[in-house]
């Protein structure tokens, strides 16, 4: 098929930006989207022009590093759906596709379409964590834990910390990033010693970083490509309020 | 020889690792704080060792080239874990799961140091739970376990298909709550393209900060290189798009010795190559197998679609060939029996290099169990189908899914179609007992070093591998060297063996920045994947691996004089990050060959046309290749071998046979 692709392109962080067009013929359907732009930026470099700049490393959804807003949704028409994973059927000959990067204050441009999101290890580092060093652990077993415990906490720990909840959100905000990790700890045994300290201080440090406050959209849930829940995010506002009763 | 000193302790294999431990030279807590020491790689080893060090009271500094730890390949890892729990009573002990590892490997790894795997087994999970990594359980609340091949227990601990996420951010949060309490300085988007070396000895890196392209002199009392595998040499593989060999070739070309560099494993499940555009391969979990069954048609050339073909026209070669383990034998075996049938005509798809894995039966199966449960007698072939499917989506579904995504067919109706492919190598950085290289000073842990799975890996074993070093081996073993460093402050970062090394550094970036050729990048690598894949891949042979070699000097060289690398050197800059680490493979690649040429037999993932059974199994030489190959690197890309004799004292070494 043969496509038109604009592209956001950015020197650095302080250079303005804009889009540039280009058209790109004979894509199979069988190409994942990345695979698409390695042709592109092939086809670049063999003119001599400086191929387009993204993040990508797994490409099998689960690194959470590709990170392409396309035809302005997160990650794509396909829902459930890293950038990594989408695959040119789902786009057909002759159709032009807007590819620009995560848009957001605590994102910065680094360039074309690398962003940074230095701010996601800031939140992990502030609470999401249990404190318990090497050596110190017991028996797995000692720990009996209702499966379906288990599940809803391995459900929101499937998060792989794309940011793309943050970039379809209106206001920016990290919500449902930080939702998903306080409640991985808070459904488990392990995670209720820190409980009231980890809600306080991951979204102190969310705050600090300038994400958006959430207005219940659900723009998040609808383009997470490991298909989080808002109920996370009640859960934290739970979480949050108690935590703040107790201290 | 003398450089190629084990140091496996004196004394029983049970208690070497005990009596190590309660003997090894301790550092005490105000020296920790004045010794620092530079973690190269956040993957499992390198996240799960920095925490642990910092925990200690080390000061630790963290670099990798994602733009977060978090990233690391290790997050890829699908399957499992092992573990010597035997949570499932069926006779599991560290003796077994020691001695299936040594097999597994065919003979080529070390006892003392598998040993000590298997027995700190159990603690990685205790660890892991604690840390709240979600496993899978059973509804009494405990444990679930899986069986992968090789073995004939169930030992493999998981997290539905996304085991290594769950572990790599269990890992991640030690490392990230060391880094807010500010023990650990992480550099995340930066790339290790140097060791500094003073007197013999590994004292600091240069690395490049992918953002600014600046280059950085890090000067510490101790190297660990935990930077994975060089899988990415065949350019197609299942590793990560950015894994590399850089870390470990710089370090080579500095003194380590490389062991093993041809033991590759190709794992048999994965995603069929599509077109000539494709990027990656991607991997369908060996826990696949515990389930699923692979067959071929019994006709040559069968066009029908796999559903019209009846039962009795097909194949299931593994399970006749192999019927002790059948669809669970080890990799290398599974892999070649693959390639044995496609090549022989009967291999399914439009390029028919792909064999079944078939999930009708699983289906059924687990259908009747759950209808059973729910008390639904008389259930309709339909209903039992429905609860088949729900329980495999809840076993695999996130497999299934990537299966559907990528060849936009459905897994739940029509057998997938697999072929193997490039996925780990055995080979890497040789290490002693202290997982040390031949550099004091320099560690290699993880994917990175040589040391635990001989010449061929069992599935979940690298999760497994990668986490003892980093949570309960190298915090004791470094002590054994720290704590002779204690009177020697960190190395000034305006030593001129950082200045030379940056130097040097920054020569190769210029060098590459200004031949400004004709060819990109990837075009080279596609190239050396080529060659690696046809003549240093499934099955090697003499002839092969002297025209590799030709040819790979030969690409080399045209390299050198064509590759074009546009953009800046002084930003970010992906191209140039790509042909820094091609320019290794390329000559990394010309040592695989020469190891593989080297070794006159065949054995586990090394497979030597020449030398096989009747019945096309491996055929080992242990009289003149019971050791391991470790080669030196030498002036001018020239390679000179070291032998470490491998003696087997516990295991009687024996005929691996799975019938
Ligand atoms: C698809 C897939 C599935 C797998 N499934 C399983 C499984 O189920 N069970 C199992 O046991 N094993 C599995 N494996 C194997 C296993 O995942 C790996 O062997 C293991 O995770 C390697 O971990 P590591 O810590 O050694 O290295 P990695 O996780 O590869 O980490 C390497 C680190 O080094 C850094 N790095 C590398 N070079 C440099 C440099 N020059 N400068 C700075 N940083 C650098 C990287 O940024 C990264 O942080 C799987 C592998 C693949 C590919
Ligand atoms: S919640 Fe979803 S969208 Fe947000 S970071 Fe996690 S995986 Fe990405
Ligand atoms: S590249 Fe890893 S999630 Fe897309």
């Amino acid at each position: 098929m043969n496509l038109t692709l604009k592209v956001w392109r950015q020197k650095n962080a302080s250079d303005k930006g804009s889009f540039a067009t280009y058209q790109v013929n004979d894509i199979s359907e069988e190409m994942s989207f990345l695979e698409m732009f390695d042709v592109l930026n092939e086809r670049l470099i063999a003119k001599g022009e400086e191929p387009i700049a993204f993040d990508h490393d797994c490409r099998e959804g689960i690194c959470g590093m590709c990170s392409m807003h396309i035809n302005g949704r997160a990650h794509g028409p396909w829902s459930g759906t890293t950038t990594c994973q989408l695959h040119m059927r789902a786009f057909k000959d002759g159709d032009t596709i807007t590819v620009e990067p995560w848009r957001a204050k605590a994102f910065p441009v680094i360039k074309d379409l690398v962003v940074d999101r230095s701010a996601f290890d800031k939140i992990q580092s502030a609470g999401g964590f249990v404190s318990v060093n090497t050596g110190n652990a017991q028996d797995a077993n000692c720990i009996p834990i209702p499966k379906d415990d288990a599940d809803a906490s391995f459900a929101a720990a499937a998060c792989i910390g794309c940011g793309a909840c943050v970039a379809a959100c209106k206001n920016s905000s990290a919500m449902l990033f930080v939702s998903a990790k306080v409640s991985q700890f808070a459904l488990l045994p392990q995670g209720q010693v820190e409980r009231v300290d980890r809600a306080l201080n991951m979204v102190k440090e969310m705050d600090a970083a300038g994400f958006g406050n959430c207005t219940n959209t659900g723009s998040c849930e609808a383009e997470c490509p490991k298909e989080i829940s808002l109920d996370n995010i009640a859960r934290l506002n739970r979480e949050y309020l108690m935590a703040n009763l107790k201290k | 020889m003398s450089k190629l000193d084990s140091k496996i302790p004196e004394g029983p294999l049970e208690t070497k690792w005990s009596s190590y431990k309660s003997s090894v030279p301790l550092v005490n807590p105000a020296n920790k704080r004045s010794l620092e020491i530079i973690v190269v790689g956040s993957g499992l080893a390198g996240s799960s060792a920095a925490a642990s060090l910092a925990e200690m009271g080390y000061k630790v500094k963290v670099f990798c080239f994602q733009d977060s730890a978090r990233r690391a390949h290790s997050i890829a890892a699908q399957g499992g874990i092992n573990a010597a729990k035997n949570y499932q009573n069926d006779g599991d002990s560290t003796y077994r799961l020691f001695y299936d590892t040594i097999k597994g490997g065919d003979y080529r790894a070390r006892e003392g140091n598998v040993y000590r795997l298997a027995e700190v087994s159990a603690a990685i999970i205790d660890q892991c739970v604690a840390q709240g990594v979600p496993f899978a359980r059973e509804y009494g609340g405990l444990l679930s376990n899986r069986s992968f091949g090789g073995t004939q227990v169930q030992r493999t601990f998981y997290a539905a298909g996304q085991t290594g996420q769950q572990l790599l951010l269990g890992a991640y949060s030690a490392l990230q709550r060391q880094v807010g309490l500010g023990n650990v300085q992480m550099y995340a988007r930066h790339e290790m393209l140097d060791v500094v070396v003073v007197d013999g000895k590994a004292k600091g890196i240069i690395a490049r900060d992918l953002v600014t392209g600046k280059l950085e002199r890090h000067s510490g009392h101790a190297v660990l290189l935990c930077t994975g595998g060089y899988g990415n040499v065949f350019f197609l593989s299942t590793n990560a798009m950015g894994s590399n060999v850089t870390a470990a070739w710089k370090a080579h070309k500095k003194g380590a010795f490389f062991g093993n560099p041809c033991f590759t494993q190709i794992h048999p499940t994965c995603i069929p190559v599509s077109g000539d555009h494709q990027s990656k391969l991607t991997l369908m979990s060996e826990s696949l197998r515990n389930d699923g069954r692979i067959w071929v048609p019994k006709k040559k050339d069968d066009n029908r679609k796999p559903n019209e073909i009846p039962e009795d026209e097909r194949d299931y070669y593994l399970e006749r060939r192999y019927p002790a383990f059948g669809n669970l034998v080890p990799r290398d075996v599974a892999s070649r029996a693959a390639k044995e049938r496609c090549d022989a005509g009967y291999g399914v798809g439009a390029s028919k290099m792909a064999v079944y894995l078939d999930y009708a039966s699983a289906i059924e199966r687990y259908g009747k169990q759950q209808a059973n449960k729910l008390g639904e007698t008389g259930a309709s072939k339909e209903r039992i189908t429905q609860l088949g499917k729900d329980v495999v989506k809840e076993k695999y579904g996130n497999l299934f899914d990537m299966y559907a995504k990528i060849t936009g067919e459905n897994p739940y109706e029509t057998p997938m179609r697999i072929y193997p492919a490039v996925h780990y190598t055995m080979g890497g950085l040789w290490v002693d007992y202290n997982l040390m290289t031949t550099v004091p000073g320099l560690y290699a842990l993880g994917e990175a070093n040589f040391s635990d799975h001989g010449a061929n890996r069992l599935g979940a074993s690298a999760l497994m591998q990668g986490l003892a070093d980093g949570y309960f081996v190298i915090p004791y073993t470094i002590g054994a060297y720290l704590s002779g460093q204690i009177r020697d402050k960190a190395l000034p970062t305006d030593h001129e063996a950082f200045v030379e090394a940056e130097k040097n550094v920054q020569d190769t970036i210029d060098r590459l920045m200004n031949i400004k050729g004709s060819k990109s990048v990837d075009h080279f690598h596609k190239r050396l994947g080529k060659i690696m894949w046809d003549k240093c891949g499934m099955a090697r042979n003499e002839k092969g691996l002297k025209e590799a070699i030709s040819e790979i000097r030969a690409l080399r060289e045209e390299f050198w004089k064509d590759v074009r690398v546009l953009g800046g050197k002084n930003e970010l800059n992906p191209e140039l990050e790509k042909a820094c680490r091609v320019a290794d493979f390329l000559e990394l690649g010309e040592l695989m060959c020469i190891d593989a040429l080297n070794r006159n037999e065949s054995c586990g993932g090394h497979f030597r046309e020449e030398f096989q059974t009747e019945e096309g199994e491996a055929q080992r030489d242990d009289a003149n290749y019971m050791y391991a190959a470790c080669w030196e690197f030498k002036p001018g890309v020239q390679f000179e071998l070291h032998k470490e004799d491998l003696k087997y004292e516990r295991i009687k070494v024996s005929a691996r046979s799975y019938k």
